[in-house]
């Protein structure tokens, strides 16, 4: 099993490196620079800073400098935000979004596959077609619809929670940002899980469990939810990279101090060792939850096996 | 007896007595029995509809400002109201440098009376019929040096049934003319998404080999770019244009496709039609012409379907972040951008935009799903 993530993880240094080398080129292609203001900076000026910032030689040399700099753990200072380094703008924003993230997950996970199980355990019924309605509804309408949405019924006019702001990570600021972030997930983990709980219920090892005597919830708990959630579990990894990284959506709409903006921001301000540290950390984020994903599915599936 | 049994079956193959349904009739019977299907697709035609004949319709321009009614809540009976009225005249007037002794209604007309420390200029009614509120202002009387007047102007009905914008601008026309704009992007974006996706998922798939496996890790690698970065970076490319906006957006939407399309190929080319077709001497460009892309349409009508959504989803989320359509122009993205910034004091302008979109996206979601079932083979 270790060998196993290890050669993962050994496997993923290729992949990551095209992603970086690619964006690299293209966000240097795209029209603009970082100092290019309404009003163009002085001719010395903008020669010194382009020369602090070593913008002044060639583009491969760029590119090496860029290399070695990551190689040996440095994003290096962000364009915009003077006096901040990406790592330094990432220490800052990754908790907050990591813990927004991680609680939307967790929530999904709990209420969607609970509401699955309902709703495959009541298949074709009341029940069913209720849960399956909301969950169309939950994927259908997007989140900068729902965001809105929420703080104007219970924001403004019920007047329960506050509407927006981080308030130093008070609990009740981040009651609907993570309802938000939660809502899609919670829909799309309750359908897979009825999809694969109907069928995981009509499989052989749930009628011997049956045939033994075994209680109903257990049957159910135990041992049909163990092989259902097997789909689930390979949603969530992508799922929670694109999560736990924040949302660009949420994070304006609610003024939360993520780093789920940078991704948008750095790319129109041409802030290029931002854009490079935001698309690295994603990378990093999909490729590690991958390898989560797959090393799960061999503890839920006894059939899997990495050797 | 015999001999009519014998002679039935093959009546039958000829097409004589029971002709058979095609894929298509058959699919298209089978999403007619779907009542969801239905029922959004109709729904989906209705607000097609409002949104192409409506602008046209509608009593307002989409983009004429009414500074009088900034912001006003929807409603069925006309504007203005009785509470405008006096505010209306009382700004009005100060304009006009003219001092307002007393006003009030008679029926559609105001009558008020002014006055003023010089003569009053007969062209100070322009002042009145300029707002949006008065037309047709008239003076009824005035004493000898002019100081004092009686004037009248008539009130000028105006309906704004999803009420008006920050700007004062009518959102029922902007809301449908935003409707033309995000089902133009919709369409035209999944097209373009179809015509590279097809087209590259074909090639592949029916090459195979070397030039298989360059095409698909291509498609890998744009995969494992961060979506949005790509989306971002080609609106920045081509700067904030409605045409190379959906450009941008089919151009990232293609990978799916290729994918889907390259997979149904894979299978294709080995049936014996399109050997046939290879034995008869017919060149690449004509098999994948005639025989391997009429045949991946199933699935790729359905990921259409699916894909619209998907892209006025993405064009709103543009918008949202004011990458995507610019004023005057607009589109549901932008519309609820911005009543989620007017959230407090004019919700209205969040709602019906909101309405729209949400109604759109989930009929597309069913006709989809209803699509995919209809075209099943195995669900029958």
């Amino acid at each position: 099993m270790l060998s196993y993530a290890l050669r993962r993880l050994l496997s993923a240094i290729p992949t990551l490196f095209v992603i970086i080398t690619l964006s690299f080129f293209l966000i240097r292609v795209a029209p603009g620079g970082p100092f290019d203001l309404e009003r163009p900076l002085e001719a010395k000026v903008m020669e010194n800073l382009m020369r602090i910032y070593q913008l002044d030689k060639p583009l491969w040399e760029q590119y090496f400098i860029y290399m070695k700099n990551v190689l040996s753990g440095d994003l290096g200072p962000s364009f915009y935000f003077r006096d901040f380094t990406v790592a330094d703008l990432f220490r800052q924003g990754l908790p907050i979004s990591i813990q927004l993230g991680a609680s939307a997950l967790l929530l999904a996970l709990l209420v969607g596959s609970a509401l699955g199980v309902v709703a495959a355990l009541r298949q074709n019924r009341g029940t069913d077609y209720g849960v399956m309605a909301a969950a169309t509804i939950g994927i259908t309408v997007p989140n900068f619809v729902v965001a809105p949405l929420l703080t104007l019924v219970l924001a403004i006019w019920l007047g329960w929670l506050p509407a927006g702001g981080w308030g130093n990570g008070a609990w009740a600021n981040k009651i609907l940002p993570i309802v938000t972030l939660a809502l899609p997930q919670v829909a799309v983990v309750a359908r897979l899980t009825r999809a694969s709980m109907i069928e995981t219920l009509r499989a052989h090892h749930i009628r011997t469990a049956r045939a033994l005597g075994l209680p109903g919830h257990v049957v159910v708990g135990v041992h049909a939810l163990r092989g259902a959630l097997l789909p689930v579990v390979s949603y969530l990894g992508p799922a929670a990279a694109a999560l736990l990284t924040g949302s660009v959506i949420v994070e304006t709409i609610f003024g939360i101090p993520g780093v789920g903006r940078y991704f948008v921001q750095s790319a129109l301000n041409r802030d290029y060792t931002l854009v490079m540290g935001t698309v690295i950390v994603i990378a990093v984020f999909v490729i590690l939850f991958n390898l989560i994903v797959d090393l799960f599915y061999a503890l839920l599936d006894p059939r899997v096996r990495y050797d | 007896m015999a001999q009519h049994s014998l002679t039935e079956p093959l009546e039958r193959a000829n097409g004589a007595t029971a002709p058979g349904r095609s894929l298509w009739a058959d699919a298209w019977l089978r999403l007619r029995a779907n009542k969801a299907a239905v029922v959004s697709a109709f729904a989906l035609l209705v607000i097609a509809l409002a949104s192409v004949v409506g602008p046209w319709l509608s009593t307002h321009d989409f983009d004429a400002v009414y500074p009088s009614y900034v912001k006003v809540p929807a409603s069925l009976e006309g504007y203005p109201d009785a509470e405008m009225i006096e505010p209306a005249l009382t700004k009005a007037l100060r304009r006009a440098r003219l001092t307002m002794e007393s006003w009030e209604l008679e029926g559609d007309r105001v009558y008020f009376m002014v006055t003023s420390k010089r003569p009053i200029d007969d062209r100070t009614t322009r002042y009145l019929d300029r707002a949006d509120i008065f037309h047709d202002t008239q003076i009824e009387s005035q004493n000898d040096d002019a100081t004092a007047m009686e004037m009248s102007a008539g009130l000028q009905r105006q309906y704004f049934y999803f009420g008006t914008d920050s700007n004062g601008r009518d959102l029922l026309t902007r809301t449908l003319m935003a409707g033309r704009v995000s089902l133009t992007i919709g369409l035209l974006a999944t097209f373009v998404a179809l015509l590279i996706g097809v087209t590259y998922g074909a090639v592949s798939g029916y090459f195979g080999g070397r030039v298989d496996l360059v095409m698909m890790r291509i498609v890998d690698i744009l995969y494992s770019l961060p979506f949005i970065f790509f989306v971002i970076l080609l609106v920045v490319f081509f700067g904030r244009n409605f045409i190379l906006m959906f450009i941008a957006v089919g151009a990232v939407e293609w990978l799916d496709m290729a994918r889907i399309v390259r997979g149904q190929t894979l299978s294709i080319k080995r049936q014996e039609y399109v050997q046939a077709a290879e034995a008869m001497g017919v060149d690449s460009r004509g098999i994948l012409k005639r025989h391997i892309v009429p045949n991946t349409l199933g699935p790729v009508v359905v990921y259409m379907t699916l894909l619209v959504p998907k892209v006025i989803l993405l064009e709103s989320f543009l918008s949202f972040l004011g990458l995507g359509v610019q004023e005057p122009m607009t589109s549901w993205g932008v519309l609820i951008s911005e009543g989620a910034r007017n959230i407090q004091g004019a919700p209205w302008m969040l709602i019906f935009p909101s309405i729209f979109l949400t109604t759109t996206l989930f009929a597309l979601n069913f006709i989809g799903d209803g699509l995919r079932d209809a075209l099943d083979p195995k669900d029958r």
